[in-house]
């Protein structure tokens, strides 16, 4: 659209100017072929030189500094790379470290406590050992005791039944009689007191 | 009379006459400010790729700025088999950038808006590239001609348009730029005479219009070089990588 209008205002300037300025050469200086020569000689000659400075001396300059710093850019970022892969190794290192030191922690605490349960255990045997033996003891002074206690019974009811009889009759009487009574007596109601 | 916007274009001898037989090869403005931009080019270029230090100053950037953007038109359009000719475009395109940069001073000489300067490289191009394709490829480079998947009965047409395309492609190339060249300063030098004629009353409106068409005539010289470059990537194309 901009170039439309560009070259209707050109084409447009030009039927308006030759009219105005028909008193001078018209025309486009473009088509006159009197320096044409001359500027296909001096362009040949500076784009010659001006290709030729260039490509021999200052690109291969730029070219080779942007060489440069890319593979200056690569090094570097290869080296963060690798200290980078380092750092990681050094991290996983540090988590084994710990992942090991804190399955030690814990066999550790186990064989505390194994140990611990196992003395806790031995000495409860030993103790029951010995409860055992005192409450065995305990029995057999009991039987004793309930052995003894029925004759040292006879004997005191012999003695109390002398004594009352002496008491009641005024007269005394053979204790070997009373003794046959009370062992009698006894042997009927044994069951009743102390049961079998 | 220094109004005619055409003045601007008239080519007159600097200094003596320079005969070679009947070739006049006269020292002219158009010389002149073809080696201007040539040394500039050099100048700013070896500036800036004399340090060649790590961190890129300024200038140094702006080199290699330009080299990778060079560097990548000429990758993506004509692949990695064009590298040789790296240099070749680059000094193209800078040179056509330059002259047509230096076109926009005021009361310079535009280079590039003389249809034959634009020509010649144009026909440099077009026989360099005609010459690389027959080399590369021997008479096969004649299958650019015959575009695969036709139909046989359309085959003698396409032919002959795409002989004709092609034989016109160096024209096509120096006009286009000759012609963007030369209508813009045309058409700033008609409001620049617009802008005197109507004087402080009504010269504002044609003043703003020219400075705006500076604007865009800068963009204009950028991107016709671009083009003029971009083209002549895209005509090596064909001639190193026939696939048609």
């Amino acid at each position: 659209m901009i170039k439309k209008i560009f070259f209707q205002s050109i084409f447009f300037n030009f039927f308006f100017l030759k009219e105005v300025f028909s008193a001078e050469s018209g025309g486009m200086p473009q088509l006159d072929p009197e320096f044409w020569i001359s500027q296909i000689f001096w362009l040949t000659i500076t784009f010659g030189i001006l290709y030729v400075v260039l490509s021999k001396f200052i690109l291969p300059k730029i070219s080779s500094n942007l060489e440069l710093r890319k593979s200056q850019i690569q090094e570097n970022i290869e080296a963060a790379e690798k200290q980078r892969e380092s750092s990681e190794a050094k991290l996983r290192e540090y988590e084994e470290i710990i992942l090991k030191s804190k399955i030690e922690a814990k066999n550790f605490f186990k064989n505390a406590r194994e140990k611990v349960i196992k003395d806790i255990n031995a000495k409860k045997e030993i103790l029951d050992k010995q409860i055992d033996e005192e409450i065995s003891s305990a029995e057999k002074e009991i039987e004793t005791l309930k052995n003894v206690a029925a004759e040292k019974i006879n004997k005191i009811a012999i003695e109390t039944s002398s004594d009352l009889i002496k008491k009641l009759i005024g007269t005394e009487i053979n204790n070997s009689s009373i003794s046959a009574i009370v062992d009698d007596l006894s042997k009927k109601n044994k069951d009743k007191y102390y049961g079998s | 009379m220094a109004a005619n916007p055409m003045n601007q274009f008239e080519v007159y001898r600097i200094g003596p006459e320079i005969k070679i037989g009947t070739l006049d090869i006269s020292f002219t403005n158009a010389s002149l400010f073809m080696i201007i931009s040539s040394i500039a080019i050099l100048l700013i270029f070896n500036w800036g790729s004399k340090k060649r230090s790590m961190i890129p100053s300024k200038i140094q950037l702006l080199t290699e700025l330009s080299y990778s953007f060079v560097s990548k038109m000429i990758s993506d359009t004509a692949g990695s088999k064009a590298k040789p000719y790296f240099a070749f475009i680059f000094s193209l395109f800078m040179f056509v950038l330059f002259c047509n940069m230096f076109g926009m001073i005021p009361y310079t000489f535009t280079v590039t808006s003389h249809i034959i300067v634009t020509f010649m490289l144009a026909a440099f191009i077009f026989i360099g590239v005609t010459i690389i394709g027959f080399i590369r490829h021997g008479f096969g480079y004649l299958k650019l001609f015959v575009p695969s998947g036709v139909p046989i009965v359309l085959l003698p047409l396409i032919v002959v348009i795409e002989i004709i395309s092609y034989l016109s492609r160096p024209i096509s190339l120096s006009v286009r730029l000759f012609a963007n060249m030369m209508a813009g300063h045309t058409m700033m030098k008609v409001f620049g005479g617009f802008v005197v004629s109507l004087g402080i009353v009504g010269g504002w409106l044609p003043l703003s219009f020219s400075v705006a068409l500076t604007g865009l005539e800068i963009l204009v010289a950028f991107l016709q070089a671009y083009v003029f470059a971009i083209l002549t990537c895209i005509y090596l194309n064909d001639a190193l990588n026939l696939h048609h």
